[in-house]
């Protein structure tokens, strides 16, 4: 702890994890995340911790669920096609109260795509994705420190919650290295005893894991349960980065990958004397609404911005808290092409 | 008087919950083997079921031991994530044959083939009996289903499964059966492939799975006794009964 490692993005998941007090891995190879779980099967023994290479991604989060269910951290990494497979266990982790956390190192689809980076699975992990009335709580890093850091938030709120959590990374953020301090070290030893879990009733009476009930009112009472959580986690747990948005003219909104080169976009815009801001989303959900209304409300902002690696889809929940009081633009690249910080400066000027 | 002398009781890691299966259906039964031999090996407190979809997701409530329902198919792979999790605590899987033997066969046979120290009870009636009667996997030639109305045709739709069979090929586990339980000496047979099938995963041999063939009067269209019979003389022919692997030392 302490010193500065440079690393590569899917290996400080896997560091992070096992730093956060995570013994437990399963996972599928996809590309391009394979680092992470070469690194968790090399890393994992060494601390007394199990990984197993699943026979599918299918496989895989029903192993979470399994490990979940018996009341430890446990994680999984996936890229896109391999996180629509996990869509059916994700749902039932959600059913059950089971907290995961799942790593999309995301690429360009639909389809198998291809291996480049991209923002193309927002809608999937923001609105559900699965089947079902359901929130999965969704991190998005910019940097791989805070791709560290983030790990044992997830960590930290998918237990809170009994939730599922997802960190959302993509091709650029796994692949790239750059220096990282671990600032925490968690034994898993530590961690509180899970009083729900099953794992023998010793003492105790009978645990249920469970998403089933055919009950019609008992279902309904449990989909009010899991909102009232959902409605408290948008009120108490989102993040964001305000970055030169007080004075800003134009306000960009931009996540994760694409945020590091708006932001080194409006560093060389403001050089030229052009006052523009970035606002960062980090929990894309629960999206930091009230943040962002402070940029709406703000006399001085004429317009927003917003980037992704997409056609649009941050860009819906933008609109909604905007709601048509200031215009908003688009821009996004597709199909694994990541823009230059130029890009996003020209489009600055063509409306500034 | 001749004084009186208890020589059965029901094993009371089996639920009081009233039961919501059909009558004649031999879930129950084989639902009290599983209890019966968990009891006698002292597991009761260290074992956790994963149940799966189906008929059998309704013994979610049926067993007074840690429970956990399953996606369908998916038992295998959650109970590896137990097992994993905790490898001193008994784990088995539950499963009917559409979810084991369709569904979730890439699971079944993964788990089986790493040597999962986990056990499986196999139920097979040849249909799917939730969901109201469709063809499944295992369901013979020639039997009507609501799927297979003019009666299962090899042709169209392939042949039955045996998974017993299959999974006997692999290395991974330690114990593989096919039982019965449509007569009372079946049914003691069957409750001695279910005690091996924990004693594999105890003494930590491998994999182990007991397949044991059932009825469904409701969806077979028959009685109670003639599907037991239908067991005897339709089931058994095209799946034997029998130890297809049992490891040394077992």
């Amino acid at each position: 702890m302490g010193d500065k490692i440079l690393m590569k993005g899917a290996e400080v998941i896997g560091e992070a994890a096992v730093k956060a007090g995570c013994r437990l891995f399963f996972g599928y190879p996809i590309t391009p995340q394979n680092e992470a779980p070469a690194y968790m099967a090399k890393r994992l023994p060494e601390v007394g911790g199990t990984f197993v290479q699943a026979e599918s991604e299918v496989a895989a989060i029903n192993m979470l669920y399994g490990a979940s269910a018996a009341g430890y951290r446990v994680m999984t990494s996936s890229s896109s096609p391999g996180i629509s497979l996990m869509m059916e266990g994700i749902s039932y982790c959600a059913g059950s109260e089971l907290p995961v956390v799942i790593v999309n190192v995301m690429r360009g689809g639909p389809g198998l795509g291809g291996i480049g980076p991209s923002q193309s699975d927002y809608f999937q992990s923001t609105k559900g994705g699965g089947h079902g009335d359901y929130k999965m709580i969704t991190l998005a890093p910019t940097n791989l420190q805070e791709q560290a850091d983030l790990m044992k938030t997830a960590f930290d709120l998918a237990d809170q919650y009994r939730i599922p959590v997802m960190v959302l990374s993509d091709g650029l953020l796994g692949q790239i290295m750059e220096a990282v301090e671990f600032t925490f070290d968690v034994d898993p030893a530590s961690l509180p005893h899970k009083d729900w879990a099953a794992d023998g009733r010793l003492n105790r009476e009978k645990h249920l894991i469970n998403s089933l009930d055919l009950d019609l009112d008992g279902l309904e009472h449990h989909n009010e349960k899991l909102q009232a959580r959902y409605r408290t986690i948008e009120e108490k747990e989102t993040l964001c980065e305000d970055y030169h948005t007080d004075d800003a003219k134009v306000c960009i909104v931009a996540y994760g990958t694409t945020a590091r080169i708006a932001k080194t976009a409006v560093e060389m815009l403001r050089e030229e004397g052009y006052k523009v801001g970035l606002f960062r989303p980090i929990t894309l959900w629960p999206f930091p609404v009230e943040n962002l209304k402070k940029a709406v409300n703000n006399p001085v902002t004429e317009s927003f911005y917003v980037f992704e690696l997409n056609a649009g889809q941050m860009l819906e929940d933008v609109q909604l808290v905007v709601n048509g009081q200031k215009p908003i633009r688009f821009f996004g690249r597709m199909g694994g092409n990541v823009p230059s910080p130029d890009e996003f400066v020209k489009k600055i000027k063509e409306i500034y | 008087m001749n004084e009186m002398k208890q020589i059965f009781k029901v094993t009371p890691l089996l639920s009081k919950t009233k039961r919501s299966y059909c009558p004649g259906c031999t879930h129950g039964v084989i639902h009290r083997l599983v209890c019966e031999v968990i009891e006698e090996m002292d597991q009761f407190e260290n074992t956790v079921i994963v149940v799966p979809v189906g008929c059998s997701t309704l013994a979610i409530h049926y067993f007074e031991f840690d429970t956990v329902q399953a996606a369908h198919g998916r038992a295998p792979a959650v109970a590896t994530g137990m097992k994993r999790a905790m490898p001193s605590k008994t784990i088995f899987t539950y499963q009917g044959d559409g979810d084991l033997a369709s569904i979730g066969t890439a699971e079944v046979v993964h788990a089986a083939t790493r040597g999962e120290r986990i056990t499986t009870i196999f139920v097979n009636n040849g249909i799917y009996g939730m969901t109201g009667g469709q063809m499944a996997p295992t369901t013979l030639e020639g039997w009507k289903t609501e799927t297979s109305p003019y009666g299962r045709d090899l042709v169209k739709e392939g042949y039955p499964i045996r998974m017993c069979e299959m999974l006997s090929q692999l290395n991974g586990p330690a114990y593989i059966a096919r039982t019965s339980v449509h007569t009372p000496a079946n049914i003691v047979k069957t409750k001695k492939a279910i005690r091996k099938a924990f004693k594999a995963q105890r003494d930590n041999l491998g994999f182990a799975l007991v397949e044991i063939l059932s009825t469904c009067p409701t969806n077979w269209g028959m009685n109670p006794v003639d599907s037991l019979k239908r067991i005897e003389n339709e089931t058994m022919n095209y799946y034997p009964l029998g130890e297809f692997k049992s490891v040394e030392g077992l």
